[in-house]
């Protein structure tokens, strides 16, 4: 195996759990509704999906632990900014704070674990292929399920009536309500969505990337998908691309320490988080000139009259 | 039969004073929940985290070192989240004036420089944290990104500003090789200021950052403007605010405090600079302004209040082995709880009965909120 395919797979690895993540914070931003408890959602997601795996010996039981996880955290969130109209950017916040707590309460217990990681795709003579063998028939589960989410959210918001009818309560849910859409449950199938591919993401960690558990593990990959949505200009093909690009800085950061080059690790290990400010500095600064790509009603509360 | 949420006709001014206080009692029944769970006394748990800390006048003194840098920084962020206009990256702010005052304590160190030191140290902290602010401010403000991220990601990359320097060119020769600055002399330490207790000046400071906050918001056109842009941002532009402007002061002013509570944290409770200095200040500072109602008077009662939990979280540590994760736990459900609890002031909840199913087409329209 050569260099530069033992480098592509592991950037591929580096953005599954952010594509992930972000692609469910797309759908709900999508709705209308800001959720920045991601980081909070996936951390609770890598702890459980870690405990449930190391309780059951089943990646695929683990995984739904981690699902699980995130859909209960965010429908702490949703009962708060959906049911009390509480503001979404604090109401997130909270959401992290509190995750980062429980995840650490939850997975003290299994720091120093082990367990077997997920396991590859193996098609005999197709994955021994050279080069693209590996690459592309050799992942693991969730690296093909990363990319057929997309794929199918992006049939779902323009391909069919709800997708429709979701985007319209993103974009002005005053209309959609006088319509008759329900916005508000609309908002919290949405919010359970996201909070599910939080949760997904953040048990990708444990369950595939690293087969352990360390606190605080998830590392700011949430705030990183959610800078991606808005890089993406909240369009699932976007997103894609962002997130193997943050997934190859990540990457090249860890091989350009290794070289040795003589620069500071801590400067390296920065690079993911200033690249993020970079990115979101230069897609902000273009988007000034064509006009905001972001939900109309995005992060706004709403209160349907009777 | 269904709970919908219906606006009151006006802010319901006892609820406004009450919900701080609805909020912490429902977070203490939650914890006595969760205390449960984990197969400890509640009575003897909260016992451990409210009450004992209180009883001792060290612990008493603990509290007030822990509040000092969560009022500061809690009174910054409060004048920004009136504004509207969100910096989520005090923690980092407050590490950048750590590390910007500690260079003034770690070049002038045993050379017997005088006491010029710590003054120059404090603006040095503070000019520190309100430039690393004003990066996510300007970045914002020239090009429209969003300050949240930004802010956060800049948190990152003050950690492992702090690190470089401490495991590099800061590191103490005759420090074992640990990542940590040599004792800062003591013309560079902020004085304590009972013996035996570890309270120091900068608790000073902090209470007059309180009043000077209060005057500033109650009396003065900047505190006005303030108030105006985050609550009726189109009222504001027609009265000639700037946003942009708002934005920037309010980043420069939180920026400048969370970097003078970080240089006060290191000359004064800690004496070193080294990675770990803050157990999140930043963070908690967040739910210290949202359960101060961002009222100055209100951040210093909440900050001592939270600076409770630290200790009270260390004790039940030690005591009853009770994982210090759970203070986390508690600050994210009490912010839940104290947001929830606000929204009680502007709506109520009203259980009315359910639509008919048989609805014609035209009444659907009518549809009631679910939670």
């Amino acid at each position: 195996m050569g260099l530069l395919e033992a480098i592509l797979i592991s950037v591929i690895a580096a953005s599954t759990p952010l594509l992930l993540a972000a692609a469910g914070e797309l759908v709900v931003e999508r709705s209308g509704v800001l959720n920045l408890g991601v980081e909070g959602m996936m951390i609770m997601g890598a702890a459980c999906g870690f405990a449930g795996c190391w309780l059951t010996g089943s990646t695929f039981l683990g995984a739904l632990c981690g699902i699980a996880a995130g859909a209960a955290l965010s429908l702490v969130f949703a009962m708060l900014t959906l049911g009390l109209a509480v503001n979404q950017v604090a109401a997130g916040l909270a959401l992290t704070i509190l995750g980062t707590g429980l995840s650490g309460l939850i997975g003290a217990g299994f720091v120093g674990q082990r367990i077997v990681p997920a396991p590859h795709l193996d098609i005999p003579f197709i994955t021994t292929l050279p080069v693209v063998g590996k690459l592309f028939f050799g992942q693991d589960g969730f690296v093909y399920f990363s990319i057929l989410l997309v794929i199918a959210i992006w049939w779902f918001l323009y391909r069919t009536r709800a997708g429709l009818i979701l985007r319209a309560t993103g974009d002005n849910h005053t209309s959609a309500h006088a319509l008759g859409y329900p916005v508000l449950k609309i908002r919290l199938l949405a919010v359970l969505f996201g909070g599910g591919c939080a949760g997904l993401a953040g048990a990708y960690l444990p369950l595939a990337y690293t087969p352990f558990f360390i606190p605080g593990m998830t590392a700011g990959r949430g705030w990183i998908a959610l800078a991606l949505v808005v890089f993406s200009s909240w369009r699932p093909g976007r997103l894609v691309g962002g997130a193997y690009l943050f997934g190859a800085v990540t990457i090249l950061q860890l091989h350009a320490q290794a070289l040795g080059l003589g620069i500071p690790s801590q400067l390296m290990t920065s690079l993911p988080y200033l690249a993020t400010v970079v990115v979101l500095v230069l897609i902000s600064r273009s988007r000034g000139i064509a006009g905001s790509a972001a939900p109309a009603s995005l992060g706004m509360v709403f209160v349907p009259d009777r | 039969m269904q709970l919908v949420l219906e606006k009151r006709a006006e802010r319901s001014t006892l609820i406004a004073v009450a919900s701080p206080l609805i909020a912490i009692v429902l977070t203490l029944v939650t914890m006595s929940i969760l205390f449960a769970i984990l197969g400890k006394n509640p009575i003897a748990a909260l016992n451990v985290y409210f009450v004992e800390p209180l009883t001792d006048t060290y612990t008493l003194g603990e509290i007030i070192v822990k509040a000092t840098p969560l009022v500061m920084i809690g009174i910054g962020l409060s004048l920004c989240y009136l504004a509207n206009v969100w910096n989520i990256g005090a923690e980092g702010q407050f590490l950048i004036g750590a590390v910007c005052g500690s260079w003034l304590a770690v070049v002038t160190n045993g050379t017997g420089a005088g006491y010029w030191v710590l003054p120059a140290m404090l603006v040095l902290g503070a000019a520190g944290g309100a430039l690393y602010a004003l990066i996510p401010a300007l970045c914002k403000v020239r090009f429209g990104a969003n300050e949240i991220l930004t802010s956060l990601m800049l948190v990152y990359v003050a950690e492992l500003i702090l690190d470089y320097l401490v495991r590099g060119p800061w590191r103490d020769p005759k420090g074992m090789n640990f990542p940590t600055t040599a004792a800062f002399d003591p013309v560079a330490t902020v004085p304590t200021l009972f013996d035996g207790s570890r309270v120091h000046a900068g608790s000073i400071i902090a209470l007059l950052v309180v009043i000077a906050a209060t005057v500033m918001l109650g009396r003065t056109i900047k505190g006005f403007e303030i108030r105006v842009v985050g609550a009726a941002p189109r009222a504001a532009r027609f009265a000639g605010f700037s946003a942009d402007r708002l934005v920037l002061f309010t980043f420069a002013v939180s920026g400048a405090l969370a970097g003078l509570a970080g240089i006060i944290e290191v000359a004064g409770p800690v004496g070193v600079l080294q990675p770990g200095i803050s157990p999140g200040y930043g963070f908690t500072a967040i739910i210290v302004a949202f359960l101060g109602r961002l009222n100055p008077i209100g951040i210093l009662i909440a900050g001592l209040f939270l600076a409770l939990t630290f200790i009270g979280g260390e004790g039940a540590q030690i005591s009853m082995k009770i994982p210090l994760d759970l203070t986390k736990v508690f600050q994210g459900i009490l912010l839940f709880y104290v947001l929830a609890c606000d929204s009680m002031i502007l709506y109520r909840i009203r259980l009315i009965a359910t639509p008919k199913k048989s609805a014609p087409a035209s009444v659907q329209g009518n549809v009631h909120g679910t939670a």
